[in-house]
């Protein structure tokens, strides 16, 4: 029986984390291959809904990484994302979203070890919390299934 | 078909959800769900709330639901694979337990859906749907059905009409094939009526407020009385509730939700009273404030339906009304119209 | 009663308004908006502890202000709602007339917004007890829990958006929900549909809420989405020390930052 893969999305800013995964590729650190990563240019253009729909097309599991307080590559835009997601993450756990799936985390282009850590032990983590079921039975796909989301 | 009278008990009733059940019959009646009332789907007889005065929502979704899927497609190198869904495959369902302005609210969709070309995806469930309405022992103020031509024991599109006559027994009329065809399944559980009984006696006292010829002829007439639907529409917020609770509104939306690779169209419900429902690709509005999108709704059910479909698209059950956040009493409206003076 | 009708009627022949937004009595037991323009109108006015629909919602309506000069019977919400809009560069001082009904049936004219904050600086604003007890209760479900009863709430929801109509802070022009390149939130009541719509809008009322709760009486299907933004107004109050709809010149909590804001989730 094959062990359940997670698939984790990291949603990722271009100056720190992003340049700081590269660093972890250059460096040959190994690290888990279930991340697709997503550039942005910054975590300040990060909309919740982006999380959301990372949810609903089948994401186990969501990292969102940018650069550390007063090192943003736009001045302000990571302390913007920071109240964004104070917010959000209390809303989503209100609504019953389980906010253990989503990792924010600070990774700076020097932070090649740390990137793979942040994958490494998120990957851990939603191995051991399974598949998003939540989501299984709302999520795109059930659309195309003959039983989709159609006549009540 | 000549309409056929019997007696069931009462405590017989929980049987009927029974044997439909077993027979394989989707079972769709009114259910409480905290302060609403929906129509779901139902599998005994406890589950019904046969004692509220009406649904929150209409029974429309029952061959008009609020979200439909109608074709699967798939993404191919140089074209599109469609798979429509197929009419024909709906099950005989059976819609049990709402009111005569239920029944008869189909009459409008009807219509609507009938006209060329055919919408097979609604006429067909409708085909397969046997409507079993309970007529009305009470009413409140929101109700106006005898006002447009209906009424608490009116049997126009039911195919089965159920009345308490007493503690224990109420009355069945048989209106239509469909109906006696159904009734076969409880037929050993029926007694033949006495001809004579009054089913009026048992029903609801609604005035007539308005003379809906008259109501239509004015409303026709009002096009231009830009004051007039001003006047009614300035506390209207423009949301769709009125048109999603109505059982003869039939406006709807197609959305495509796709990935890359496949996708499926939806048809939704869809309402003149949202300013983005007439919105032009070019910006441009033609009914671009609350009052000429209060017109329409107005003039669509007294006016152009009646002149293009031959049927009133109202049937004076008040969920318009009750629903509405702001009071937009329809009963009120109509009523005024009927008492302006054409120049 | 009278009064507020004397008042307005001497308003309305002094010409200082034009029109007046108030209450009247609706269908049944209910009350309505009014609007009243001429003397002959005044007689429809009434106030009394059924009068709670927070009028603000009408003072941006294009036909409202068509009609010329607003006056406004506000309560307590509406004169939140009106500081938020004011925040918002929505209305300015002293463009609508505002009386308040006091607690021992006279009326107060605030001259201006700062008589408003003033005024609410010393009022009770926060959510009720029910409500809170509503979010208390949500609060110790375990997420599946609450997960559960949020999906069988939306599962009612038919996408009527009046919820978004009754919200005096939801007056964008292009909604979010409207926008279709790309569909953000997908138009159909299905589930993911709806968990999308209100998630959204929820967190486009965060920080600007005033818990008026015209979401709530809005909703034909009787959903508690008002608990969705109550529930953001005490983690915002206590992280960022803002509160909605107190000051004409406050900032959006959301759109501005302090360098060292605290959480305790980011690694």
């Amino acid at each position: 029986m094959q062990e359940f893969e997670p698939k984790i999305v990291a949603f990722v800013c271009n100056w720190c984390t992003y340049a700081g995964a590269d660093l972890t590729g250059t460096s040959r650190i190994k690290y888990s291959a279930n991340v697709k990563i997503i550039r942005f240019p910054c975590t300040g253009r990060i909309d919740f809904m982006i999380l959301m729909k990372a949810f609903e097309n089948g994401a186990d599991g969501i990292i969102v990484s940018g650069c550390h307080p007063n090192d943003c590559h736009y001045s302000t835009g990571n302390f913007h994302a920071r109240r964004r997601w104070i917010v959000f993450r209390n809303l989503m756990d209100f609504t019953g979203i389980e906010t253990d799936r989503i990792q924010f985390s600070w990774v700076s282009a020097a932070e090649g070890f740390k990137w793979a850590d942040v994958v490494n032990n998120t990957v851990k983590k939603i191995k051991e919390f399974g598949p998003n079921e939540s989501y299984k039975k709302i999520a795109v796909s059930t659309l195309f299934n003959e039983e989709g989301a159609s006549n009540e | 078909m000549e309409k056929e009278l019997k007696i069931l008990k009462y405590n017989d009733l929980s049987k009927l959800i029974e044997r439909f059940r077993s027979q394989g019959y989707p079972v769709l009646a009114p259910v409480r769900k905290g302060k609403v009332v929906e129509i779901e789907q139902v599998e005994s007889l406890d589950a019904i709330a046969l004692d509220v005065l009406l649904s929150t929502q209409s029974a429309k979704k029952a061959a008009f639901p609020k979200v439909e899927k109608v074709l699967d497609f798939t993404f191919g190198k140089t074209d599109v694979k469609q798979v429509p869904v197929n009419p024909e495959a709906y099950k005989e369902t059976i819609l049990f337990g709402v009111r005569p302005c239920d029944a008869s609210g189909f009459k409008a969709l009807d219509a609507i859906f009938g006209e060329t070309p055919k919408d097979e995806l609604y006429l067909k469930k409708k085909e397969k749907t046997t409507i079993i309405s309970f007529s009305c022992p009470t009413a409140d103020e929101y109700c106006f059905c005898t006002s447009v031509g209906g009424g608490p024991g009116n049997t126009a599109g039911s195919d089965l009409q159920f009345t308490g006559i007493s503690k224990d027994e109420i009355l069945i009329e048989i209106l239509t094939e469909k109906g006696a065809k159904l009734s076969t399944i409880f037929a050993d559980l029926l007694t033949d009526a006495k001809t004579d009984i009054d089913k009026s006696k048992f029903l609801a006292d609604v005035n007539v407020v308005f003379n809906v010829d008259s109501v239509v002829e004015k409303t026709t007439a009002s096009f231009n009385n830009t004051a007039m639907w001003l006047e009614q529409s300035l506390r209207c917020i423009g949301c769709g509730a009125c048109a999603f609770v109505c059982p003869t509104c039939a406006c709807f939306d197609f959305q495509d939700e796709q990935n890359t690779k496949k996708g499926v169209r939806l048809r939704l419900w869809d309402s003149c009273g949202f300013s983005l429902f007439t919105l032009h690709t070019s910006g441009h509005n033609p009914r671009e404030v609350q009052s000429q999108r209060w017109r329409q709704r107005i003039m669509h059910k007294f006016a152009y339906m009646p002149e293009q479909l031959h049927v009133v698209g109202c049937e004076g059950c008040g969920r318009c009304s009750r629903a509405c956040p702001v009071d937009m009493n329809i009963k009120e409206h109509l009523t005024s119209i009927g008492e302006t003076v054409i120049v | 009663m009278s009064d507020l009708i004397k008042k307005v009627t001497q308003l309305l022949n002094d010409k200082t308004i034009d029109v007046f937004i108030g209450y009247e009595k609706g269908s049944a037991d209910r009350i309505r908006a009014t609007f009243t323009r001429t003397v002959e109108q005044t007689a429809k006015l009434i106030f009394n502890e059924s009068c709670t629909q927070n009028l603000a919602g009408y003072l941006l309506k294009h036909e409202i202000k068509r009609l010329g000069k607003i006056g406004i019977l506000a309560n307590v919400s509406a004169l939140r709602s009106m500081m938020q809009l004011a925040s918002e560069f929505q209305i300015k001082n002293g463009e609508v007339l505002v009386l308040f009904a006091n607690p021992d049936g006279s009326f107060t004219e605030f001259i201006d917004f700062h008589a408003i904050e003033d005024y609410l600086a010393t009022t009770d604003v926060g959510i009720k007890s029910e409500e809170q007890e509503m979010i208390t209760r949500l609060a110790a479900m375990s997420v599946k829990e609450r997960w559960n009863f949020w999906n069988t709430e939306f599962e009612k929801c038919i996408k009527c958006y009046a919820c978004r109509a009754a919200c005096p802070m939801c007056y964008c022009h292009r909604c979010t929900t409207d926008v279709n390149q790309p569909q953000w939130i997908p138009v159909a009541s299905h589930e993911r549909g709806n968990l999308d719509y209100h998630l959204m809008r929820a967190m486009h009322l965060a920080g600007r809420c005033v818990n008026c709760g015209e979401c709530a009486n809005a909703c034909p299907m009787d959903i508690p989405l008002n608990l969705l933004t109550y529930q953001l107004i005490e983690p915002i109050k206590a992280t960022f020390g803002a509160t909605a709809g107190m000051k004409a010149d406050a900032v959006y909590a959301l759109s501005t930052y302090k360098p060292d804001d605290k959480e305790n989730f980011i690694i």
